[in-house]
Protein backbone atom coordinates (compact mmCIF):
# COMPACT_ATOMS: atom_id res chain seq x y z
CA UNK A 1 0.00 0.00 0.00
CA UNK A 2 1.25 3.74 -0.95
CA UNK A 3 1.78 5.68 1.82
CA UNK A 4 0.71 9.45 1.49
CA UNK A 5 2.51 12.11 3.64
CA UNK A 6 -0.02 14.77 4.96
CA UNK A 7 2.10 17.92 4.69
CA UNK A 8 0.65 21.41 6.26
CA UNK A 9 2.31 24.89 6.68
CA UNK A 10 0.12 27.25 8.55
CA UNK A 11 0.03 30.43 10.56
CA UNK A 12 -3.04 28.56 12.66
CA UNK A 13 -2.55 26.32 15.10
CA UNK A 14 -3.48 22.44 14.91
CA UNK A 15 -5.13 19.98 17.27
CA UNK A 16 -2.33 17.25 18.08
CA UNK A 17 -5.48 14.70 19.12
CA UNK A 18 -7.64 15.43 16.05
CA UNK A 19 -4.27 14.92 13.89
CA UNK A 20 -3.66 11.58 15.48
CA UNK A 21 -7.31 10.19 15.08
CA UNK A 22 -7.00 11.42 11.04
CA UNK A 23 -4.21 8.60 11.10
CA UNK A 24 -5.40 5.72 13.21
CA UNK A 25 -9.32 6.21 13.88
CA UNK A 26 -11.05 3.07 11.93
CA UNK A 27 -7.67 1.23 11.43
CA UNK A 28 -6.72 -2.03 12.74
CA UNK A 29 -3.59 -2.32 10.69
CA UNK A 30 -2.01 0.47 12.92
CA UNK A 31 -0.49 -0.67 16.27
CA UNK A 32 1.97 2.72 17.24
CA UNK A 33 1.31 6.29 16.79
CA UNK A 34 4.15 8.42 17.39
CA UNK A 35 3.82 12.06 17.78
CA UNK A 36 6.01 14.86 18.69
CA UNK A 37 5.15 18.61 19.15
CA UNK A 38 7.67 21.18 19.31
CA UNK A 39 6.00 24.20 21.80
CA UNK A 40 7.77 27.50 22.20
CA UNK A 41 9.45 28.02 25.16
CA UNK A 42 9.24 30.98 27.38
CA UNK A 43 13.18 31.45 27.29
CA UNK A 44 15.82 31.44 25.10
CA UNK A 45 18.93 30.37 26.59
CA UNK A 46 18.07 31.81 29.97
CA UNK A 47 16.62 35.12 28.79
CA UNK A 48 12.92 35.63 29.03
CA UNK A 49 11.09 35.68 25.16
CA UNK A 50 8.17 37.64 24.55
CA UNK A 51 7.36 35.57 21.69
CA UNK A 52 8.99 34.05 18.36
CA UNK A 53 8.06 34.56 14.89
CA UNK A 54 8.81 32.00 12.23
CA UNK A 55 9.76 33.47 8.72
CA UNK A 56 9.64 30.69 6.07
CA UNK A 57 10.02 30.52 2.38
CA UNK A 58 6.89 29.32 0.79
CA UNK A 59 7.03 26.55 -2.04
CA UNK A 60 10.61 25.48 -0.71
CA UNK A 61 8.99 24.33 2.98
CA UNK A 62 6.84 22.66 1.37
CA UNK A 63 8.99 21.08 -1.27
CA UNK A 64 11.68 19.93 1.48
CA UNK A 65 9.65 18.71 3.77
CA UNK A 66 8.05 16.39 1.65
CA UNK A 67 11.74 15.62 0.44
CA UNK A 68 12.21 13.96 3.43
CA UNK A 69 9.15 12.66 4.08
CA UNK A 70 9.33 10.46 0.95
CA UNK A 71 12.84 9.12 2.48
CA UNK A 72 11.16 8.38 5.51
CA UNK A 73 8.21 6.26 4.09
CA UNK A 74 11.11 4.92 1.60
CA UNK A 75 13.38 3.92 4.71
CA UNK A 76 10.60 2.43 7.17
CA UNK A 77 7.18 0.77 6.87
CA UNK A 78 5.14 3.87 7.80
CA UNK A 79 1.32 3.64 7.81
CA UNK A 80 1.27 7.01 7.91
CA UNK A 81 2.79 10.32 8.02
CA UNK A 82 1.78 13.84 9.16
CA UNK A 83 3.62 17.08 9.37
CA UNK A 84 2.60 20.46 10.59
CA UNK A 85 4.46 23.22 11.16
CA UNK A 86 3.29 26.94 11.65
CA UNK A 87 5.30 30.43 10.82
CA UNK A 88 4.22 33.44 11.94
CA UNK A 89 3.85 34.91 15.78
CA UNK A 90 3.58 31.95 18.19
CA UNK A 91 3.65 33.12 22.13
CA UNK A 92 5.50 30.63 24.84
CA UNK A 93 3.25 27.49 25.75
CA UNK A 94 1.83 27.53 21.79
CA UNK A 95 2.35 25.07 19.18
CA UNK A 96 5.03 25.20 16.60
CA UNK A 97 5.45 21.94 14.85
CA UNK A 98 3.81 18.59 14.40
CA UNK A 99 5.39 15.01 13.39
CA UNK A 100 2.99 11.89 13.51
CA UNK A 101 4.04 8.65 12.16
CA UNK A 102 2.01 5.42 12.70
CA UNK A 103 3.31 1.72 12.17
CA UNK A 104 2.44 -1.55 12.93
CA UNK A 105 5.15 -1.70 15.42
CA UNK A 106 7.21 0.94 17.40
CA UNK A 107 10.32 1.23 16.58
CA UNK A 108 9.68 2.45 12.77
CA UNK A 109 7.08 4.90 14.71
CA UNK A 110 9.97 6.35 16.75
CA UNK A 111 13.00 6.45 14.15
CA UNK A 112 10.98 7.96 11.66
CA UNK A 113 9.67 10.78 13.82
CA UNK A 114 13.04 11.58 15.03
CA UNK A 115 14.72 11.46 11.44
CA UNK A 116 12.17 13.86 10.47
CA UNK A 117 12.30 16.26 13.10
CA UNK A 118 16.04 16.13 13.28
CA UNK A 119 16.04 17.47 9.91
CA UNK A 120 13.48 19.51 9.98
CA UNK A 121 15.64 21.74 12.36
CA UNK A 122 18.72 21.51 9.65
CA UNK A 123 17.25 21.67 6.51
CA UNK A 124 13.46 22.99 6.77
CA UNK A 125 14.01 26.72 5.13
CA UNK A 126 11.87 28.20 8.62
CA UNK A 127 13.93 31.00 10.60
CA UNK A 128 13.53 31.84 14.15
CA UNK A 129 13.10 35.31 15.41
CA UNK A 130 12.60 36.17 18.98
CA UNK A 131 11.19 39.23 20.75
CA UNK A 132 12.53 40.31 24.19
CA UNK A 133 12.68 43.00 26.60
CA UNK A 134 15.89 44.08 24.51
CA UNK A 135 14.39 43.72 21.17
CA UNK A 136 14.03 41.07 18.47
CA UNK A 137 17.05 39.09 17.12
CA UNK A 138 17.81 36.17 14.25
CA UNK A 139 18.12 32.94 16.58
CA UNK A 140 21.02 31.42 15.83
CA UNK A 141 21.40 27.94 14.28
CA UNK A 142 23.02 25.09 16.63
CA UNK A 143 25.75 22.77 15.60
CA UNK A 144 24.06 20.01 17.92
CA UNK A 145 21.32 19.83 15.29
CA UNK A 146 23.38 19.47 12.86
CA UNK A 147 25.25 16.30 14.70
CA UNK A 148 21.39 14.92 15.28
CA UNK A 149 20.47 15.42 11.65
CA UNK A 150 24.25 13.96 10.22
CA UNK A 151 23.70 10.45 11.79
CA UNK A 152 20.60 9.79 10.09
CA UNK A 153 23.15 9.96 6.42
CA UNK A 154 23.83 6.57 5.10
CA UNK A 155 27.62 5.66 5.41
CA UNK B 1 16.38 35.05 -12.62
CA UNK B 2 14.67 35.95 -9.92
CA UNK B 3 16.33 35.94 -6.04
CA UNK B 4 14.59 35.98 -2.87
CA UNK B 5 16.38 36.83 0.22
CA UNK B 6 14.97 35.38 4.18
CA UNK B 7 15.74 36.25 7.47
CA UNK B 8 18.61 38.39 8.25
CA UNK B 9 19.85 38.18 5.08
CA UNK B 10 16.80 40.36 3.51
CA UNK B 11 16.87 42.88 6.11
CA UNK B 12 20.52 43.54 5.63
CA UNK B 13 19.54 43.70 1.76
CA UNK B 14 16.38 45.61 2.51
CA UNK B 15 14.48 43.11 0.47
CA UNK B 16 13.03 40.32 -0.04
CA UNK B 17 13.35 39.77 -3.52
CA UNK B 18 14.61 40.82 -7.15
CA UNK B 19 15.43 40.18 -10.50
CA UNK B 20 18.59 40.59 -11.60
CA UNK B 21 20.95 39.40 -14.43
CA UNK B 22 24.58 39.02 -13.92
CA UNK B 23 27.48 38.62 -16.72
CA UNK B 24 28.11 35.48 -18.30
CA UNK B 25 31.16 34.91 -17.01
CA UNK B 26 28.89 34.83 -13.05
CA UNK B 27 28.29 30.80 -13.37
CA UNK B 28 28.07 29.32 -9.83
CA UNK B 29 26.41 30.42 -6.59
CA UNK B 30 30.09 31.38 -4.92
CA UNK B 31 30.30 33.68 -8.18
CA UNK B 32 27.24 35.15 -7.62
CA UNK B 33 27.26 35.61 -4.15
CA UNK B 34 30.62 37.81 -4.78
CA UNK B 35 28.77 39.20 -7.34
CA UNK B 36 25.93 40.35 -5.35
CA UNK B 37 28.31 41.40 -2.48
CA UNK B 38 29.88 44.35 -5.08
CA UNK B 39 25.79 45.96 -5.56
CA UNK B 40 26.32 48.02 -2.51
CA UNK B 41 27.00 47.90 1.57
CA UNK B 42 23.28 46.16 2.47
CA UNK B 43 24.57 43.15 -0.06
CA UNK B 44 28.26 43.58 1.18
CA UNK B 45 26.75 43.46 5.12
CA UNK B 46 24.41 40.27 4.36
CA UNK B 47 27.36 38.27 2.31
CA UNK B 48 30.16 39.31 4.61
CA UNK B 49 30.39 35.82 5.79
CA UNK B 50 29.91 33.43 2.31
CA UNK B 51 30.25 29.82 4.40
CA UNK B 52 27.19 31.23 6.61
CA UNK B 53 24.74 31.89 3.67
CA UNK B 54 22.96 28.90 2.48
CA UNK B 55 21.62 28.99 -1.26
CA UNK B 56 18.45 26.85 -2.62
CA UNK B 57 17.71 26.86 -6.53
CA UNK B 58 14.53 26.36 -7.69
CA UNK B 59 13.49 25.23 -4.29
CA UNK B 60 16.22 22.74 -3.84
CA UNK B 61 19.54 23.27 -1.28
CA UNK B 62 22.67 23.68 -3.46
CA UNK B 63 26.21 23.56 -2.94
CA UNK B 64 28.65 26.81 -3.35
CA UNK B 65 29.84 25.61 -6.07
CA UNK B 66 26.53 24.62 -7.81
CA UNK B 67 26.00 25.95 -11.28
CA UNK B 68 23.74 28.48 -11.55
CA UNK B 69 22.29 28.19 -15.38
CA UNK B 70 19.05 27.62 -16.61
CA UNK B 71 18.08 28.49 -12.81
CA UNK B 72 14.29 30.47 -12.50
CA UNK B 73 14.89 31.30 -9.16
CA UNK B 74 17.90 31.47 -6.55
CA UNK B 75 17.51 32.04 -3.11
CA UNK B 76 19.62 33.13 -0.19
CA UNK B 77 19.76 32.41 3.35
CA UNK B 78 20.77 31.88 6.43
CA UNK B 79 21.25 28.52 8.35
CA UNK B 80 17.94 27.50 9.08
CA UNK B 81 16.12 27.05 12.38
CA UNK B 82 12.65 25.91 12.11
CA UNK B 83 11.50 22.74 13.92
Amino acid sequence: MTVAATIRIQQADFDVAQEIARLSAGRTDVGAVVSFTGICRGTEGSEPIAALTLEHYPGMAEAEIKRHADEAIARWPLLGLTIVHRFGRIAPGENIVLVVTTSSHRQAAFEAAEFLMDYLKTNAPFWKQEESARGTSWIEARDHDDAAAARWTKS
Amino acid sequence: MKVKYFAWVRERIGKAEETIEPPANVRTVDELIAWLSGRGDGYAYAFEKPKVIRTAIDHAHVKPEAAIAGAREIAFFPPMTGG
